[in-house]
């Protein structure tokens, strides 16, 4: 159980996914303009994540890793991953037409994000057991929602702000991402004392 | 245009990561030091030279409307290729990419490149394109690397400098000097680039989520992001 914790927090806050390890920068600084937009977005994220992990966990174990497989691992996962969006969206738009339509935008954008390649592969090198693997993924979204929401709350504080003219647009928003990335270095250290 | 505009537009005028802004999470977690830079851009650059070749030559094979399944399957097919490569002749640069050498696959320049240039142009135009490119994002990847290793490891290429090795800013080559030094240098060349090109020449359509993203956020002046 403590693992659990310790694996569910250190994906939160430590090795955040968009901050420190620098996945699914994308959507980060693309769709993080509107709170609104910034939250759907990051729930389509957290719900992939989960769907893509308990996808690819069993076919690594139970399919590859048998057979000698190991190296179709990045194809096999990437397929894995753009077939279930494409049936997550068609059961959401069939069944829950009020969630497709809070959260069908972004699904197919989650296709080509790193973050959620990512993770799959992250709990596979890691050789994380399925529920781990499960709770890291959870994690892992969780905390790119974190850094989603707050980096839009500081976004909105730039719009008014008298930028220098060549740092409009994109480079203010990356060194506004800096000083987000770095409030998270604070956590370093933290988890691992937390239960010692 | 000819040739050698086609190779050198990649350089610096449509230079994928500085102006283009596409594949901006390598960029950000490969430039620590500038060996994992090279290794990198390198790796990118032959998955990008060996897609487009093959894309321009199956562009009328492959039917339209599954056109980017196909795009990704190919791409992934020479990135697991590059990735045993690099595991079996460099295996200390496998160590150090880790993660990011699998995640080539959903690098938006290649995808991008194949979706704009090399389904629309002959074999050897697309493979002089890719290596345009590719060279253009290994340049920004190293530029990268040098300024953030130099300043926060105080060596270039494992080497030490004397001062610089004793005056560490270790931020640099942390999280946040990555964020800070990448809006610097695109603020640089938004500074000193006279003749950009326009914004329909690039970014939303590369991007195979365009229709949906185009809604969400480039309908400002802001250039497309993509991993």
């Amino acid at each position: 159980m403590t693992k659990l914790i310790i694996i569910l927090l250190s994906a939160v806050f430590i090795n955040n996914y968009v901050l420190s390890r620098f996945l699914g920068i994308c959507p980060f600084l693309g769709v993080s303009k509107k709170l609104d937009s910034a939250t759907g977005m990051s729930l389509a994220v957290i719900f992939v994540m989960l769907m893509a992990t308990a996808a690819t966990w069993p076919i690594q174990t139970y399919l590859l890793t048998p057979n000698n497989l190991g190296y179709l691992q990045t194809i096999v996962f990437i397929l894995v991953i753009a077939a279930l969006v494409q049936l997550v969206e068609i059961v959401l738009k069939r069944y829950m037409p009020s969630l497709h339509k809070s959260l069908g935008v972004y699904l197919p954008l989650i296709t080509t994000n790193c973050a959620v390649l990512g993770v799959t592969i992250l709990n596979i090198d890691e050789g994380y057991t399925f529920l781990e693997a499960m709770v890291n993924s959870l994690g892992s979204g969780l905390g790119f929602f974190l850094a989603m929401v707050m980096f839009s709350g500081v976004r909105s504080t730039i719009e008014g702000c008298d930028v220098p003219k060549s740092f409009r647009g994109l480079p203010i928003t990356l060194v506004a991402a800096a000083i987000t990335s770095l409030s998270f270095l604070g956590f370093g250290g933290v988890v691992e004392n937390l239960f010692a | 245009m000819n040739t050698l505009q086609n190779f050198s537009k990649g350089l610096i005028r449509e230079n994928p990561v500085l102006v283009l802004v596409l594949g901006t999470c390598p960029t950000l977690a490969t430039s620590t030091s500038v060996t994992n830079a090279l290794g990198m851009g390198v790796a990118a650059t032959v998955v990008l030279i060996c897609s487009n070749i093959v894309i321009s030559a199956l562009r009328k094979v492959i039917p339209d409307k599954v056109r980017i399944p196909c795009y990704i399957v190919l791409i992934a097919g020479f990135v697991t290729m590059v990735q045993m490569l690099v595991k079996a002749f460099a295996p200390a640069l496998d160590a150090s990419l880790g993660i990011y050498l699998p995640l080539i696959v959903v690098n938006c320049i290649i995808l991008g490149r194949a979706e704009m240039f090399a389904n629309k142009n002959k074999v050897l135009d697309s493979a002089v394109d890719a290596v345009g490119m590719g060279a253009g994002f290994t340049l920004a990847l190293v530029m990268m690397a040098t300024i953030r290793e130099v300043f926060g490891n105080g060596s270039f290429m494992g080497v030490p400098i004397p001062v610089l090795s004793e005056n560490k800013i270790s931020i640099m080559t942390m999280a946040p000097g990555g964020f800070f030094v990448f809006g610097c240098l695109i603020a640089l060349v938004n500074k000193f680039a006279s003749n950009k090109p326009k914004k329909e020449e690039f970014g939303c359509a590369g991007c195979p989520s365009a229709a949906v993203c185009g809604k969400l956020s480039c309908d400002g002046k802001e250039a497309a992001v993509s991993d």
